[in-house]
């Protein structure tokens, strides 16, 4: 694997300006110092309670997602130019939206093809000429970016349904300041604390005309069974909006309410944390318990206002995702600032044939999959394993795209009683609104705890990082 | 032919439920061949029947009602007049082109033994056509009537390994089985008239129509083994069942619910039977 660039000592080994003050302080602070800290901060995790559940495990209660105490810092130069390209590629996701499920000028342009689209599962036909408010569809993005060298950062995935992870970024900030105020009065760091004031605008912004001045926003959450319960609770508790589950919600003629001791009270956006498919019975799933049902007829009703809106999923669908450097161009009439990792797709026979020489050397993922599974890492992959995958992309080559294995940036990481670089990436969360784009400045950085790893996902081992954007 | 419907869904239950909410996909809309003289939804409970329409160009309308009694009662009724048009399609909404409809969804997936079955009857054939004349007639003969064993969330797939199911049921497999020939299919639900003299029906029919290149979109009944004629009331379409389906509902509290569907096809000059 080539030689990975690291966030701290850079290419050459001296260490960059922005770590300037971490490394000092680093040298200053005994091991046993940052070892009894670490403990603190997971006691202060367990106090708080931040924890997630794992699908799939036998023994799947609720588990402490590992933090690491040394933070990720970026320079403001460094911000300014994600930022940009962040705002870019949310502005072009939305209008591709827009079109998709409207005039589709980019399958008629034959930028995109009509069949993956029209074949894919999370297109769904339900949006079709449905209008939306301020035609912003994706209100809430995560974007996953990866880096690669100073300069050379890739978008790893757009994730425009219901993305989560925003919770830690609060968090861990909070508990950093708590821990390490120290450590915070070398450095100027931008804030990140707004975000449930900034989600919130963007909330209420894109309330239906039919809304009150003061739009009653929700947060529709599928209940203490998910994976991301925590954070369903955590961000209204700091929106200051109601917690609602499917059965909290009703529709009657075609308004949605929410039933309260006061007897039942409009709702006018709702913040959904559940899956398009569990929605409303009536559209979608019929054995769905989760949703409320009548809510799409009220939604096309321009009644609701529901973010993310329904069918984003035809965004970032990794079928599509190759194509996103192309949707930017068609809509923005701009080149990408951020660029996408390089990416085959197994559908195009010459790339299937391209694909299966070089599996050993290669990542294959799954169209449909998430969250790290159903994913070949090539170069980690033994005989057995390439030879199984193989066999599972000539039966459906459509349903695998494949990239070159990324030598993703370290960052140093406290692992056991000492300090090693580990991967990392980075999710920033950009709101968009009525007529504006919002990004706090940060995002949660995943890192890969085991050496050498590059799978930085929470169900698969990964640890979290603060995630620090330097004010100048 | 002036055909009369009568669609009567009764609603019991043993304690009152208090709430219920249902879209309907129970109105037909014109095209060439279909003429909607009068229709008509009556809902036994208070409540505003919002209409809309759906993905597919199907007239919808939704209701909440509050149902302080033990019943509750949805009367559809109308008249459309029809013309035989040898099954072909002309003057239809459509939202979608037609590749849209190669989709796959979960009641229409095509497993290993739809894939042979599909193969086998294409057989030589290469016009589309003809492939779904054959078709027509081959998941007739092999799918045999029986209201017994399915139900409406029965899949393609289990109704052909039973080789037994409803017109449901023979749509969905013809769906499946068109589609993996790479013909782009769809689910009709509507109403069939029956030239037996018998117009008292359990439920409404179903069938499916296929796009074929220079003809547009043509009727297939897999359950009579014909084209669609003049005997066919066309009322929605979808990817499968569930996209096209007369009732989706649910209900608040009220326990031990059950159902009476009564259905009256007839020529607007008989006699409706009780």
């Amino acid at each position: 694997m080539a030689e990975c660039f690291d966030e701290m000592k850079g290419a050459d080994g001296s260490v960059r300006p922005a770590y300037e003050g971490l490394d000092a302080w680093l040298r200053d602070l005994s091991p046993d110092v940052l070892d009894q800290r670490c403990q603190e901060a997971e006691l202060l995790f367990r106090r708080i309670g931040i924890t997630f559940a794992v699908y799939g495990e036998a023994d799947s209660t609720e588990r402490l997602i590992p933090f690491d105490v040394i933070p990720r810092i970026l320079s403001s130069s460094e911000w300014t130019l994600l930022q940009r390209g962040l705002t870019q590629r949310v502005k072009a996701i939305n209008m591709y939206l827009k079109d998709i499920y409207g005039r589709r000028e980019i399958l008629k342009a034959g930028v995109i093809p009509e069949d993956l689209v029209f074949q894919n599962q999370v297109f769904r036909p339900e949006m079709n000429a449905q209008k939306v408010p301020h035609d912003v569809y994706v209100h809430i993005a995560g974007i996953d970016i990866v880096r690669v060298g100073p300069e050379t950062f890739y978008v790893l995935e757009d994730n425009a349904r219901t993305p989560s992870g925003v919770s830690y970024m609060l968090e861990n900030r909070e508990i950093m300041m708590r821990l390490f105020p120290d450590l915070f009065s070398r450095y100027r760091v931008a804030p990140v604390e707004n975000y449930p004031d900034e989600l919130l605008a963007t909330l209420k912004s894109v309330a239906p005309e039919t809304a009150a001045a003061e739009p009653n926003v929700v947060l529709l959450s599928p209940g203490i069974y998910n994976s991301a319960y925590f954070e369903h609770s955590f961000l209204a508790d700091k929106l200051g909006i109601e917690l609602v589950e499917g059965r909290d919600l009703l529709v009657k003629g075609g308004v949605v309410y929410m039933r309260t001791t006061e007897g039942p009270k409009r709702v006018d956006v709702i913040y959904r944390r559940v899956d398009d498919d569990f929605l409303d019975p009536l559209a979608f799933r019929p054995d769905s318990s989760l949703g409320v049902p009548g809510l799409m007829s009220a939604y096309q009703a321009g009644q609701v206002t529901l973010a993310n809106a329904v069918g984003t999923g035809i965004a970032d669908d990794k079928a599509i995702y190759s194509y996103m450097p192309d949707i930017v161009k068609f809509y923005l009439s701009e080149e990408p600032i951020l660029q996408n990792v390089p990416t085959w797709r197994c559908r195009d026979p010459k790339h299937l044939s391209h694909v299966l020489d070089k599996l050993d050397e290669l990542v294959v993922k799954e169209v449909h999959g998430s969250g790290g599974y159903g994913m070949l890492i090539g170069p980690m992959a033994d005989k057995g394993k390439l030879a199984a995958f193989r066999t599972r992309i000539e039966a459906d080559p459509k349903n695998y795209i494949a990239q070159p294995t990324l030598a993703l940036s370290t960052c140093p990481t406290w692992v056991e009683r000492g300090v090693a670089p580990r991967h990392i990436d980075l999710r920033p969360f950009v709101l968009t609104g009525k007529d504006t784009v919002r990004i706090v400045p940060g995002g949660l950085t995943r890192v890969a705890l085991q050496r050498g790893s590059l799978v930085v996902n929470s169900s698969q081992g990964g640890g979290t990082k603060d995630t620090w954007v330097l004010d100048t | 032919m002036r055909i009369r419907v009568s669609h009567q869904t009764t609603y019991h239950y043993d304690s009152p439920a208090t709430r219920v909410i249902q879209t309907l996909r129970m109105t037909p809309r014109p095209h060439d061949g279909q003429h909607v003289v009068r229709w008509r939804i009556d809902v036994s409970a208070d409540c505003r029947l919002t209409t809309q329409e759906d993905a597919f160009g199907n007239i919808t309308h939704s209701f909440t009602a509050e149902v302080p009694t033990d019943q509750l009662d949805v009367l559809v009724e109308g008249e459309v007049e029809t013309q035989d048009t040898d099954g072909l399609l002309h003057g239809t909404i459509e939202r979608f082109p037609p590749s849209f409809y190669l989709r796959e969804t979960e009641l229409t997936r095509a497993d290993p033994a739809i894939l042979a079955f599909a193969r086998d009857v294409a057989g030589t054939a290469t016009d589309p056509i003809a492939r779904l004349h054959a078709l027509t007639r081959a998941v007739y003969s092999e799918v045999t009537f029986d209201a017994d064993p399915t139900h409406s969330a029965t899949t393609a797939s289990e109704a052909f390994s039973l080789r037994r199911g409803v017109c449901q049921d023979l749509s969905h497999v013809f769906v499946a089985a068109a589609r993996s020939l790479g013909i782009p299919s769809r689910y009709v639900g509507g109403y069939f008239w029956r030239n037996d003299g018998i117009t008292a029906q359990e439920a409404g029919h179903a069938w499916v129509e296929s796009h074929v290149p220079d003809l547009g979109w043509v009727a297939f009944d897999p359950t009579h083994a014909m084209c669609a004629t003049d005997a066919y009331v066309r009322v929605a379409t979808g990817l499968d069942y569930l996209g096209a389906a007369p009732v989706r509902g649910t209900r608040f509290g009220g326990v031990g619910e059950t159902l009476e569907v009564a259905v009256n096809v007839a020529q607007a000059f008989q006699q409706l039977q009780n």
